[in-house]
């Protein structure tokens, strides 16, 4: 103990505390004070990061799942517009079908029409041709006939015959 | 790249420690060689253990290295002198080197100084002292109030402007480099953060520490460098000085004090608070409250001790290490001390470092104590009765 008394240098502990103080009040202004503000910053900033990163991660999910559900209605619209244009298509086939059936129906009772009209017409001509044929016929016996006065006679007689028979 | 840098740091420092082995051993010789001339005949032994001695106390003058003329006995020492400011019924300044001309005694307005065992004392012109022969040793001669420029002076300033560089180049280094330490910063930055974090923080609290981490910011530091410049050849032995410890744990004691909350002078002076009626508590505070009082005086006073012995008794180890070469003088003893004293060096590497973090691990604590909220506070004493 008296060695450490005896050691002791007031003047040495007077620049110690001198030195000392306007060491700290230095260091204090132009180091730490920079030097722990720019590392608060830099931990801040490090913090805002990984905020946002979580945050952005978390809209990504969100994205994520808007897009499944899009996606999912996108794939319900397709599958339902194809299901719905399959209809189309096979009710365009089936009233296309139909409609040529009727109109081939139409075409068919046309053309019967026409068979119908022209057989008639033919058949009207055929008689018309037919009496004239026969007219003409009848004409020529007639007049073969008639160009005989004993055929003439006996054709009368004849005729009366059956006239008789009726 | 950081590991890179703090390999390249260690190296250095082993490099420093391992020159500092070297160092001492000239440190040494020049003993061995001037003891004779001067003090005429002294056993090997005694020469070392007063070598020590002196390269334990503050000197007036820097010096290297000495050599000695073999033939004159003379020594000389390479080095500079310093500016010696005493106060002696008015103010005396002249360089140190004045004491080694004129058969060591210095004039100055016409008072007379000697050195003794590095301290100043009044003399006559011829440089007279009067020794006390029944109590110890020492000199009777009025010792003048010494305000010299010493070489531990100096080497606080040394460490002063060495720290202000390299935290001022820390601090800008963040400005140009987008918040990102460089270069020696990368070694430094970890360790800022480790005070702040795991010292101020953890002993002080979130919300108060912003107020004490300055101070232990440059308290570890400075310790840290001097007790590391303690191992370098300067062999200066400036954390192992008694002042040097005593100022700074002034410091401490008056920053604890000033800062000290009502709850911390509540827990000095009526430390159980309302668990015991005012009857019982007098009979207990006659003993406890001079304990508790005592106990703001002694938490700085461990602090000073504890750095002065540390420092001063691993100065003694390694420099004992080495003097034992030149006792030895033999091929098994010296490069047995030699190794010896390089293990011893590298303890002293940790030493420095660990000294340091205790100091200011210890003054956040007290820190801590005082500034205590009352919340703070019983939490505090639920722990203790959990215990």
């Amino acid at each position: 103990m008296e060695k450490l008394i005896n050691d002791f240098s007031f003047g040495l502990f007077f620049w110690q505390i001198i030195i000392f103080v306007l060491l700290l009040l230095l260091l204090r202004k132009f180091a730490w004070k920079p030097i722990l503000g720019a590392v608060n910053d830099r931990e801040e900033g490090i913090k805002n990061a990984l905020d946002s990163a979580e945050k952005a991660k978390l809209e990504m999910q969100n994205l994520q799942a808007d897009n499944e559900k899009l996606l999912q209605e996108a794939r319900a619209e397709r599958e339902m517009m194809m299901k719905e244009a399959r209809e189309i298509k096979a009710k365009m086939i089936s009233d296309a079908k139909e409609d040529a059936k009727i109109e081939a129906d139409k075409m068919v009772a046309h053309a019967q029409a026409a068979i119908e009209s022209e057989k008639k017409s033919a058949i009207a001509e055929l008689k018309q041709q037919v009496a004239s044929l026969s007219l003409e016929i009848a004409e020529k016996v007639v007049k073969h006939e008639l160009s005989d006065k004993d055929k003439q006679l006996k054709l009368v007689e004849e005729m009366l015959g059956d006239a008789k028979l009726n | 790249m950081q590991r890179k840098t703090l390999v390249r740091v260690l190296l250095g420092l082993l490099f420093i420690v391992s020159f500092s082995g070297f160092a001492q051993d000239e440190h040494g010789m020049e003993v061995k060689e001037v003891a004779p001339g001067e003090k005429g005949s002294k056993t090997k032994k005694e020469e070392i253990k007063e070598f020590i001695n002196h390269h334990l106390l503050d000197s007036h003058d820097f010096n290297f290295f000495g050599s000695t003329n073999e033939e004159t006995g003379e020594t000389h020492h390479y080095g500079f002198s310093l500016p010696v400011i005493i106060w002696d019924g008015g103010l005396h300044t002249f360089m140190s080197s004045e004491f080694h001309h004129n058969n060591g005694v210095a004039t100055s307005n016409g008072n007379h100084y000697t050195l003794h065992h590095e301290k100043i004392y009044r003399t006559d012109a011829e440089g007279t002292l009067n020794y006390d022969k029944e109590h110890g040793d020492h000199p009777t001669n009025v010792r003048p109030l010494d305000f010299s420029i010493t070489k531990s002076v100096v080497m606080m300033l040394v460490v002063g402007l060495l720290l202000i560089w390299l935290f001022r180049s820390l601090a800008k280094s963040y400005a140009k480099n987008g918040s990102l330490p460089k270069g020696a910063g990368r070694f430094f930055e970890p360790i800022v953060l480790y005070i702040r974090d795991d010292i101020a923080i953890a002993n002080i609290g979130e919300k108060k520490y912003k107020k004490y981490l300055p101070f232990l910011l440059t308290t570890f530091f400075f310790i840290w460098f001097l007790n590391m410049f303690g191992l370098t050849p300067l062999g200066v032995n400036v954390t192992g000085n008694i002042a040097v410890t005593t100022g700074l744990a002034v410091i401490v004691f008056l920053i604890t004090t000033f800062t000290g909350t009502k709850d911390y002078w509540k827990h000095i002076f009526d430390p159980l608070g309302d668990g015991m009626p005012w009857a019982g508590k007098i009979l207990i505070y006659i003993i406890l409250v001079p304990i508790e009082i005592l106990g703001l005086f002694i938490k700085p006073f461990a602090l000073l001790i504890r750095l002065y012995a540390n420092m001063t008794a691993g100065h003694v180890v390694l420099m004992s290490l080495v003097g034992l070469i030149f006792i030895f003088k033999s091929w098994i003893g010296g490069p047995l001390s030699f190794g010896l004293s390089f293990a011893i060096s590298l303890i002293e590497l940790l030493v420095a470092l660990l000294q340091a973090y205790i100091f200011t691990m210890l003054a956040a604590l007290y820190f801590g104590f005082a500034s205590e909220s009352h919340a703070d506070h019983e939490v505090h004493e639920g722990e203790i009765q959990h215990l």
